[in-house]
């Protein structure tokens, strides 16, 4: 029993991590463009132009 | 890839072109789009309807960072927009439309209405929060719930059930709140949607649950109840996205009509003035390749106009002092000074609008399949779980408790679960699909509608053909008088000209530079080579006598629908080059395909009955009409559907509008007309007519796709819910029920993609190369 007292805060903080997080990526416009971020991993970055 | 690259090819250079008038018209347009997001930094948001690629998104923000002013240039590939910020006293926004156009991309400002675009927003926002939090907390009461049900008992067990109350409760009074409103909106109203069993059964389970949870119970459906809001609201969220984006899809397509007008003073001076305050009797001043604002009669000047999208036609007129010309139409070759005889609400245009929303009007009621469904389902569902409640209280002799129980597991396990997210699944894989395929569907309904047509009518000019002519013979065409043609024709707008210039740079040819190149609207082209003349027109124009059997104007086609240029070098003979108004690339296969599958073809047409005989022999349609003005057609539409049928209507023109309006459902190519565009359901880009047969396959598929689901889902309840009845429905079953069911529809929607050519879209672009959407028809280019 004495072990859920700690397990249990544990995973309800975890999940909270994620939860927070997802929030936080939705706020930031991650998920605005997908198509985009698919494809821009093909872009080459060109320096100094 | 490789596809994006060849934009730039073959473009007629038409910056060169653009007059400071037309320039200063479009920064006054252009400044009412951008806005200040920090004091000195102005945004403004570009449609670029023909970025496709990794490579166009380098190459337009590789030319918009190149601007000294440019804070940031950021692409969004999925709305097909770039949005720019930048100093603002240091740029005007036209001369990124310039950039972006030289770069090789039609660009025009995105105006979104303010208001639907930020409802849509929150909406949007708190569909995904309310997603959030019903998954958190579904994965953390599922945690909880397994180890009750592996065994868990007395203090554990209700420390476990407490836990998950406490979780479970905010949950449910956060994420529920959206099918709560719906089905009080609904019950206000009389009325039963599929969120008032939704409603019912969230919250009878978490009052249940609690009271089970205070007596020391053995069972909770915390779990079940969070976890069926969280796969709803997965569905609710796909289908606002599909809708979301379908909206977007329209508000892109609303290019700018010309808003002011080049006003002529008395003194002669021009001033822009708005097309609201032009009165019969002013004079306005149209500039080449504008479109003209109003309908009105020739004071001054001559010039080729483009009448394809009003009428059909496929050859520009000539238009000089006295003839009548109408708003819609594209001035080709000169100036032309108008006098204003109608304009705004009583226009040729605006009467064309108006029959075309009196058609929309007249289009019967559709009710979606998902609605549908839920018209039967939901008092199912309701009546069911209250029989099992009177069922058990017969039979118990007035145990409530397990009554009522009992009537709770039915509304669980029947809750429209797999169901909610049958149509919104299969729509989001299938308008993703038509995407990649470079179609956009307005609506999720439409592609229902097209699952479900018998007959296609097609218009000629700008839908089975390209809507420009093609340069086809002679065969023989060397090289030297290819280059001479091409010089001549690059500074012209006339069809025959582009399709000319479009060869040369088809087969390598450079034009040849020729000196004090002049055009004549109406009969030619004149330049010099050396002390050579060299002239490109009529047979009248290169001097052949009028006599001969040929018309004077170079404009008309002979009867097979063919058409003519003529070249003379100084002396020498002269070459006749041939035109033809290609079909689409695959016209032929597009249109045997759709017989293949039983769909009656015809052709709809406003051009001469000569040219429309030849098409649709080229094609082997033997139905077809000609000479149909636009009311005439949209009348023919509604005829065909008084007589049961369900036409698909595919037209380009501004003629065609109304019986896109009128069709069961309708398609346009994005090179047609605004009010084409507006009109029709779907909207395919690039030249290959591919893209209705196409739709048409993904359509049927994703209706029988839609159909399975609902086939999963009732199967799913016919067995699920004898359990439920008869009370043998743990939350545990519940659990394991409802994800399972909810899965298989996500995966059988996900079938949808085998087999569908993948990317139709850039294969399409590859055979031909695509050029910008400003070479393809000029009233595209209102905004550069």
């Amino acid at each position: 029993m004495t072990n859920l007292l700690i397990l249990i805060p544990a995973a309800l903080f975890l999940g909270g991590l994620g939860l927070i997080a997802f929030v936080w990526s939705l706020r930031s416009g991650q998920y605005e463009d997908l198509d985009g971020a698919a494809m821009r991993i093909l872009v080459d970055e060109e320096d100094g132009e | 890839m490789t596809s994006c690259r060849s934009k730039t090819n073959g473009r007629l250079p038409d910056i060169s072109f653009a007059n400071p008038q037309a320039v200063a018209k479009s920064t006054d347009e252009l400044s009412g789009f951008a806005h200040e997001v920090r004091p000195g930094i102005s945004r403004l948001e570009l449609v670029v309807p023909d970025m496709h690629c990794a490579g166009c998104i380098g190459r337009i923000e590789r030319a918009l960072n190149g601007h000294s002013a440019v804070t940031e240039a950021r692409v969004n590939m999925s709305t097909r927009r770039v949005a720019v910020q930048w100093r603002s006293a240091a740029a005007e926004p036209a001369e990124f439309v310039d950039l972006l156009q030289t770069a090789g991309y039609a660009s025009h400002p995105f105006a979104e209405r303010e208001d639907a675009a930020e409802a849509d927003r929150k909406r949007s926002r708190e569909l995904v929060l309310a997603m959030a939090v019903a998954g958190f907390a579904a994965g953390n009461i599922m945690l909880l719930s397994v180890s009750v049900w592996s065994g868990a008992s007395d203090a554990t067990r209700d420390l476990f059930h407490w836990l998950s109350a406490l979780i479970a409760l905010p949950a449910i009074a956060f994420s529920g709140r959206v099918f709560f409103r719906s089905a009080w909106t609904a019950l206000s109203a009389r009325s039963l949607n599929m969120d008032v069993p939704i409603s019912l059964a969230v919250i009878l389970a978490g009052a249940m649950s609690l009271y089970e949870t205070i007596g020391h119970g053995d069972v909770a459906y915390f779990d079940a109840a969070v976890m069926l809001l969280f796969f709803l609201l997965v569905g609710r969220y796909l289908d606002h996205r599909t809708r979301a984006r379908a909206r977007d899809a329209v508000s892109q397509l609303v290019s700018l009509t010309a808003r002011t007008a080049a006003f002529k003073l008395p003194d002669g001076s021009l001033t822009p003035r708005a097309i609201a305050e032009l009165a019969a009797g002013d004079i306005i001043s149209v500039a080449p390749d504008e479109s003209l604002p109003v309908d009105g009669v020739v004071v001054s000047g001559t010039s080729d106009i483009d009448r394809s999208m009003l009428t059909g036609e496929s050859m520009p007129e000539t238009a000089s002092a006295g003839t009548r010309v109408h708003e819609g139409t594209t001035n080709l070759s000169a100036t032309l000074d108008i006098r204003v005889e109608a304009c705004g609400g009583e226009t040729l245009l605006a009467s064309i609008i108006a029959t075309m929303e009196a058609a929309e009007q007249h289009k019967a009621h559709y009710v979606r399949l998902a609605d549908a469904a839920a018209r039967i389902y939901a008092p199912a569902v309701h009546i069911t779980a209250l029989a099992t409640f009177i069922g058990w209280m017969l039979v118990g002799g007035g145990d409530w408790h397990t009554a009522l129980l009992a009537a709770i597991a039915v509304l669980i396990i029947t809750c429209p679960c797999a169901l909610g997210l049958a149509v919104p699944v299969v729509q989001v894989v299938a308008s993703g699909a038509l995407f990649q395929a470079g179609i956009m569907a307005k609506s999720g309904d439409a592609m229902e509608r097209l699952a479900a047509i018998d007959t296609a009518v097609f218009d000629k000019t700008g839908t089975l053909t390209l809507g420009r002519p093609h340069l086809t013979g002679p065969a023989a065409l060397d090289v030297e008088h290819l280059g001479l043609a091409a010089g001549l024709a690059a500074g012209s707008r006339h069809p025959l000209s582009r399709a000319v210039t479009a060869m040369a740079a088809q087969r390598g040819v450079s034009p040849t530079p020729l000196d004090a190149v002049e055009e004549v609207p109406g009969s030619g082209l004149l330049g010099h080579r050396g002390n050579q003349t060299v002239r490109l027109g009529s047979r009248a124009w290169c001097g052949e006598a009028p006599g001969d059997g040929n018309s004077l104007e170079n404009e008309t086609p002979s009867d097979d629908g063919r058409l003519e240029l003529c070249l003379k070098v100084g002396d020498s003979r002269m070459v006749v080059l041939r035109f033809e108004d290609e079909p689409r690339p695959d016209a032929v296969q597009t249109l045997a395909a759709l017989k293949q599958r039983s769909l009656k073809v015809e052709i709809l047409s406003g051009d001469r009955p000569g040219a429309v005989e030849h098409m649709a022999r080229l094609l082997g349609i033997k139905r077809r009409q000609s000479a149909v003005d636009p009311v005439a057609k949209a009348r023919y539409l509604q005829k065909l559907a008084g007589g049961g049928a369900k036409v698909l209507m595919v037209g380009d023109g501004i003629n065609d509008a109304p019986a896109l309006a009128a069709g069961y459902t309708s398609m346009a190519p994005s090179t047609a007309a605004d009010v084409g565009r507006m009109a029709a359901d779907f909207v395919f880009f690039g030249d290959n007519l591919s893209a209705v047969a196409t739709a048409h396959t993904i359509a049927r598929r994703a209706k029988a796709l839609v159909l399975q689901n609902f086939g999963i889902a009732a199967a799913y309840n016919v067995i699920a819910i004898p359990f439920a009845v008869l009370g043998y429905a743990s939350p545990l079953v519940a659990a394991i029920a409802m994800s399972t069911s909810s899965i298989i529809v996500s995966c059988n929607a996900m079938r949808l993609r085998i087999g569908i050519p993948h990317s139709g879209r850039d294969t399409a672009s590859g055979a031909e190369p695509r050029q910008p959407a400003a070479s393809a028809r000029p009233s595209d280019r209102s905004a550069a």
